[in-house]
C-alpha cells in the first residue's frame, strides 16, 4: 500500500478514486461515516456562525473588541495553561506509578484514578463550596478544574505505557541512559500521542466548563456566553463570544498538531515485551500518599458532600420519582452515545493517519470543536435544525444520543487515535498481502490491535454522557428522566438529600465502565500476543 | 461485501433506529415547558388533567434555557404553554412575538398590576424579597430597614447574596428607577465590597442558616423551603422584612403564557384559566412551594405573612421589565 509519505500528498481525487476502484473498500466506508460525523459536527458550527452573524459583522465585531472581552479572553488563557500543564504532570505521574511499578493495590488505584470523570462538575464544585465558602477566584478554578479533569491526560497515558513496547527503554538503558533519561527520551515520546490529546481533550473541556466556574466565581468565555443567554436572552452576543471559544480551540488544535509529529510503531520481530514492574522501593509510602492525597481531593470532597446530603436526610415533597428508571434511561442513553461515538471516531482516525492528506486531517480537527463549545449552544443548534428539517427526530432520544455524540466525540478519538498510532500498518499490509480481503485484515489484524483504545473510548464517552446536563434538559423525550436530569430537578428544590442518591448513582455507573477499562481486554490482548 | 465486517456497526444502527422510534407526544395532548418548581407543577398539572380530561406533557428546565429553546423553535415549538417563576423569560418572548393574548377572562382572576399591561401573560404566584439572617450572628436590632444600608461598611464581610439570580436584577432595576442609575450603582458597588457572592439562592440560604454568611438576599420561600428540607430544629436563621415600600421590599412574579405557535389555543387557554382558578390557586397555597397564590380570597400556606400585610414598592413586572440595564451594570463591575 502507500507509503505514508505520499499519502500524505495524495489529494482527495486520489483518496476518492482509489476508494472506488474497489482496491481498497474499507476506505470507502470510512468514508461514508467520517462524512456523517463531519456532517454532525458542522452542525453547532453553523448554529454559531448563523446566529452570530444576523445582526451584521459590525454588531459581532462591536461586541468581540471590548474590555470584557479582553479579561475573559486572560481569564480563559491563563486557566487552559495552568490547568492542562498540571493535568499533564498528574496524568503521566499517576499512570506511570499504576502500569510500571509494583504499585500495592494498583487495580485499586487504577479504578480510583478516573472515577472523578463519574462526578458531575456541579457536584465537585458544591463539594468544594460547602467545604470553604471562600473557595472563589482563579487559584479555586484551577484546583477544581485539575482536580475533576487530571483522568483525561491519565486514561490514554495508562493505555499507551500498558501497550508500549519496553525494549526500546531497555535499549537506552543498556546504553548508559540513566532511568530518567530513558523516561525522558523513550517513554515519554512513546506515550506522545496520548500525553498530547489528553492535553487537549483538557483544554477543550476547560473552554466549555460551565457549572463548576459558576460555583467558584470565576469568568471565562463560556461563563459570558451563559450569562447572555440567562439572563440576556441574547443568543447573538452568546454566539458572537462562542467564535472565539472556536478560535482558541482551532488555536489548541493546530498546536497539538505540530507537536504531535509521527508517533513511534513498532516494527521488527517477535513480540511487543511488557514492562517488568518496578519496586518502588523506598518511595512507596510517598507516591502511595501523594495519590491517597490525589483521591481524597478529587474523589473524597464530592462524595464527602454526597454522604452528608443524605446522612441529613430528606423530607422532599417533589412527587416520587423512580431511581431505577432514571438509571435505565441514562444507562442506555450513554451506551448508545458511546458506541455513536465510538464507530464515528474509528473511521476519522483510520482516515486521517492511514490515508493522511488535508482533507483527513481536516475532517479529523474539526471533529474536537464541538466539545469546546459550551453544551447550551451545541443543544440549540440542534435545536434549531430538527425543528426545521427533522422534526420526526425532535427531542426524541435519537435526538439526545446524537447529541453527546457530537459533544463526546473528540474523547473518543483521542481514544482510538493513540491506539491506532500503535498500531503499526505494516502489519495490515502484510495481511492484505496474504491476499486477505482489506474487510478481513482490519478485523482480524487492526481491530484486535486496537481494541483497548476502542474499548478506553467507549468507556470515557459513557462516563461523560451519563453525567451531562444541559443538552439532556433541552432535548431529552418528554417524560423521560435521567439521572441527571432527576439530581438537578431535587437541588433546584433544595432537596439534597434526595438529590444525592442520583449523584451516587451517577459514580456507580461511572465505576463499572472505568473498571472494565483497568482490565487487560482479556481474548484480544492474548490473541494480541500470540500472533 | 462482507458483512460480518460490521456487526457492531449494524447493532447500533438498528438500536438506534429503535430508540428513535419511541419518544415524543401526539395528539390533543397539551405541551408545558415549566421553569417553575416540578412539584407545583405536577399538581397543577394533575388536578388540570382531572378536571378537563386534557393531557399535559410537562417538560422542566431552566426558564431562561427554555426561553432560549422556544425563541430557536419559533413557529415549530412543541411548546402550548410557557409557566416561569420570573418575567423576565416571558417578557423576552413577548419581544420576539412569540406570544399569544389569554382571554381577558384568566386576566381578570388576578390584580392588574400582576399582568402583563399587554395581556400577553398572566401572573400566577409571587414571592417577596426579604433578607434571612443567622440567629446567632445577628440580633433583630440589627437589621436594616432598607436594602440600602447593606452597602455600608458595617456590613462588611456580612451579606451573601447570588448576583446571577433571575430575582436579584429585579433590586437593582428597582433602585434604578426610584433613585436613578447613579445611586443603584454606587449602591451595588457597595454590597460587592461588603458581598459573599454565591452562584444561587439555593446556596445564599443554605450558607446563612450554616453562620458562613450573616444575613443573605433572598425570596421568602427559600428559607421556607430549607426548612422543609431540614426541619425547625435545623434552622438556625429566620426572615427579615424590609421596611414599608422600600426598595428592597419587592414582588416577584410568576407567571404563565400562551405560545402564539400553539396548534391547541383553546386547550391551553383552559390550563392558563385554570392556573389562576381558585382550585388553581388553593393547590399553589397548599403545595409547599410556600409561593403566594395571587389570586385574592385565597390565603397563602400557615406561616408566611399574610400577603395584603406585605407593602411592597409600586413597581410592576411590566416595569421592572427584562433588567437589559441591569444586566449591563452589573457586568461593568464584574459581578457576572
Amino acid at each position: 500500500m502507500s507509503s505514508s509519505a505520499s499519502a500524505a500528498t495524495a489529494p482527495l481525487t486520489d483518496t476518492l478514486t482509489r476508494a472506488w476502484s474497489g482496491r481498497t473498500r474499507w476506505p470507502l466506508l470510512s468514508l461514508l461515516l467520517a462524512t456523517l460525523a463531519g456532517a454532525l459536527v458542522l452542525l453547532p458550527l453553523a448554529f454559531v456562525i448563523v446566529e452570530a452573524q444576523q445582526s451584521g459583522w459590525g454588531e459581532v465585531r462591536h461586541l468581540l473588541f471590548r474590555h470584557t472581552v479582553a479579561v475573559l479572553l486572560w481569564n480563559t488563557l491563563r486557566l487552559a495553561f495552568a490547568c492542562t500543564l498540571l493535568c499533564a504532570v498528574l496524568g503521566v505521574a499517576s499512570a506511570w506509578c499504576v502500569e510500571r511499578t509494583k504499585l500495592p493495590a494498583r487495580r485499586v488505584w487504577a479504578v480510583l484514578l478516573v472515577l472523578p470523570l463519574g462526578v458531575p462538575d456541579f457536584v465537585i464544585g458544591f463539594g468544594w463550596v460547602s467545604i470553604d465558602h471562600a473557595l472563589h477566584g482563579y487559584l479555586a478554578a484551577v484546583m477544581v478544574m485539575t482536580l475533576s479533569l487530571y483522568p483525561l491526560v491519565y486514561l490514554p497515558v495508562a493505555a499507551s505505557l500498558a501497550r508500549a513496547d519496553v525494549s526500546l527503554e531497555e535499549a537506552a538503558r543498556s546504553l548508559g541512559a540513566t532511568p530518567w533519561q530513558a523516561f525522558w527520551r523513550v517513554t515519554l515520546r512513546q506515550v506522545r500521542p496520548a500525553l498530547l490529546g489528553g492535553c487537549l481533550l483538557v483544554t477543550l473541556a476547560l473552554l466549555a466548563e460551565y457549572g463548576a466556574f459558576e460555583i467558584v466565581q470565576y469568568r471565562t468565555f463560556t461563563v459570558e456566553i451563559f450569562t447572555q443567554f440567562k439572563l440576556g436572552f441574547d443568543t447573538v452576543a452568546a454566539c458572537a463570544l462562542s467564535l472565539v471559544l472556536v478560535a482558541l480551540s482551532l488555536a489548541a488544535l493546530g498546536a497539538e498538531l505540530a507537536l504531535n509529529r509521527r508517533g513511534t510503531t513498532r516494527i521488527g520481530p517477535g513480540v511487543p515485551r511488557t514492562a517488568r514492574r518496578r519496586s518502588l522501593g523506598r518511595l512507596t509510602a510517598p507516591v502511595l500518599g501523594g495519590l491517597a492525597l490525589l483521591a481524597a481531593l478529587a474523589l473524597g470532597v464530592p462524595v464527602g458532600a454526597l454522604v452528608y446530603w443524605m446522612a441529613r436526610g430528606s423530607s422532599s415533597t417533589l412527587p416520587p420519582a423512580s431511581l431505577l428508571a432514571a438509571l435505565g434511561h441514562t444507562a442506555e442513553f450513554s451506551a448508545a452515545a458511546a458506541a455513536l461515538s465510538t464507530v464515528l471516531a474509528v473511521p476519522l482516525c483510520a482516515l486521517s493517519l492511514r490515508h493522511r492528506n488535508r482533507f483527513t486531517l481536516l475532517f479529523e480537527r474539526l471533529a474536537y470543536l464541538p466539545m469546546a463549545l459550551p453544551g447550551l449552544v451545541v443543544a440549540l443548534g440542534l435545536v434549531a435544525f430538527s425543528v426545521r428539517y427533522a422534526f420526526a427526530l425532535y427531542q426524541s432520544s435519537f435526538e439526545l444520543i446524537v447529541a453527546y455524540a457530537i459533544l463526546f466525540l473528540p474523547l473518543a478519538i483521542v481514544g482510538v487515535r493513540s491506539a491506532m498510532t500503535h498500531a503499526p500498518a505494516q502489519l495490515e499490509e502484510v495481511g492484505r498481502s496474504l491476499g486477505y480481503r482489506p474487510a478481513v485484515v482490519w478485523l482480524r489484524v487492526t481491530l484486535p490491535l486496537i481494541a483497548r483504545g476502542v474499548a478506553a473510548a467507549f468507556a470515557l464517552v459513557c462516563i461523560y454522557s451519563a453525567t451531562e446536563l444541559t443538552a439532556t434538559l433541552l432535548l431529552h423525550p418528554t417524560g423521560v428522566n435521567t439521572l441527571a436530569t432527576q439530581f438537578w430537578a431535587y437541588t433546584t428544590e433544595l432537596s439534597y438529600g434526595a438529590a444525592a442518591p442520583y449523584a451516587a448513582l451517577m459514580l456507580v455507573i461511572s465505576a463499572l465502565p472505568a473498571y472494565l477499562l483497568t482490565r487487560r481486554v482479556g481474548v484480544l490482548e492474548r490473541r494480541e500476543h500470540a500472533r | 461485501m462482507n458483512h460480518r465486517r460490521i456487526p457492531s456497526l449494524a447493532v447500533l444502527i438498528s438500536a438506534a433506529a429503535l430508540l428513535s422510534a419511541c419518544g415524543s407526544s401526539h395528539g390533543t395532548t397539551l405541551t408545558l415547558y415549566s421553569g417553575q418548581h416540578e412539584q407545583t407543577t405536577a399538581a397543577l398539572v394533575a388536578a388540570f388533567e382531572q378536571q378537563t380530561g386534557i393531557h399535559v406533557a410537562v417538560r422542566s428546565g431552566d426558564e431562561a434555557e427554555l426561553a432560549d429553546q422556544i425563541m430557536q423553535e419559533g413557529s415549530n415549538s412543541p411548546a402550548d404553554v410557557f409557566f416561569t417563576e420570573n418575567t423576565p423569560a416571558l417578557e423576552a418572548l413577548r419581544g420576539h412575538d412569540l406570544l399569544a393574548p389569554i382571554d381577558p377572562s384568566t386576566l381578570a382572576q388576578v390584580p392588574s398590576r400582576f399582568d402583563s399591561p399587554q395581556g400577553d401573560w398572566v401572573g400566577v404566584s409571587a414571592r417577596v424579597s426579604v433578607l434571612v439572617y443567622n440567629t446567632s450572628l445577628i440580633k433583630p436590632a440589627q437589621l436594616p430597614s432598607s436594602i440600602l444600608e447593606l452597602a455600608e461598611p458595617k456590613w462588611r464581610g456580612k451579606v451573601g447574596f447570588a448576583p446571577s439570580e433571575t430575582d436579584f436584577q429585579p433590586l437593582v432595576t428597582a433602585i434604578t428607577k426610584l433613585d436613578g442609575a447613579a445611586r443603584a450603582e454606587h449602591w451595588l458597588k457597595g454590597l460587592q465590597a461588603n458581598g459573599k457572592l454565591y452562584p444561587d439562592n439555593e446556596t445564599v440560604v443554605a450558607q446563612v442558616n450554616d453562620g458562613q454568611s450573616a444575613v443573605g438576599i433572598i425570596n421568602h420561600y427559600y428559607w421556607f423551603r430549607l426548612r422543609a428540607e431540614l426541619g425547625q430544629a435545623g434552622m438556625h436563621s429566620a426572615l427579615h422584612y424590609y421596611a414599608a415600600e422600600s426598595p428592597g421590599d419587592l414582588i416577584d412574579v410568576s407567571g404563565a403564557a400562551l405560545l402564539r405557535s400553539s396548534g391547541h389555543q383553546a386547550d391551553a387557554q383552559k390550563l392558563l384559566a385554570f392556573l389562576v382558578s381558585h382550585s388553581g390557586q388553593e393547590i399553589i397555597a397548599h403545595s409547599n412551594s410556600y409561593e403566594y397564590p395571587l389570586r385574592a380570597g385565597v390565603a397563602p400556606a400557615s406561616g408566611l405573612r399574610q400577603f395584603a400585610d406585605l407593602h411592597p414598592v409600586s413597581l410592576t413586572p411590566a416595569e421592572l421589565g427584562n433588567g437589559s440595564a441591569t444586566l449591563a451594570m452589573e457586568q461593568r463591575l464584574g459581578l457576572l
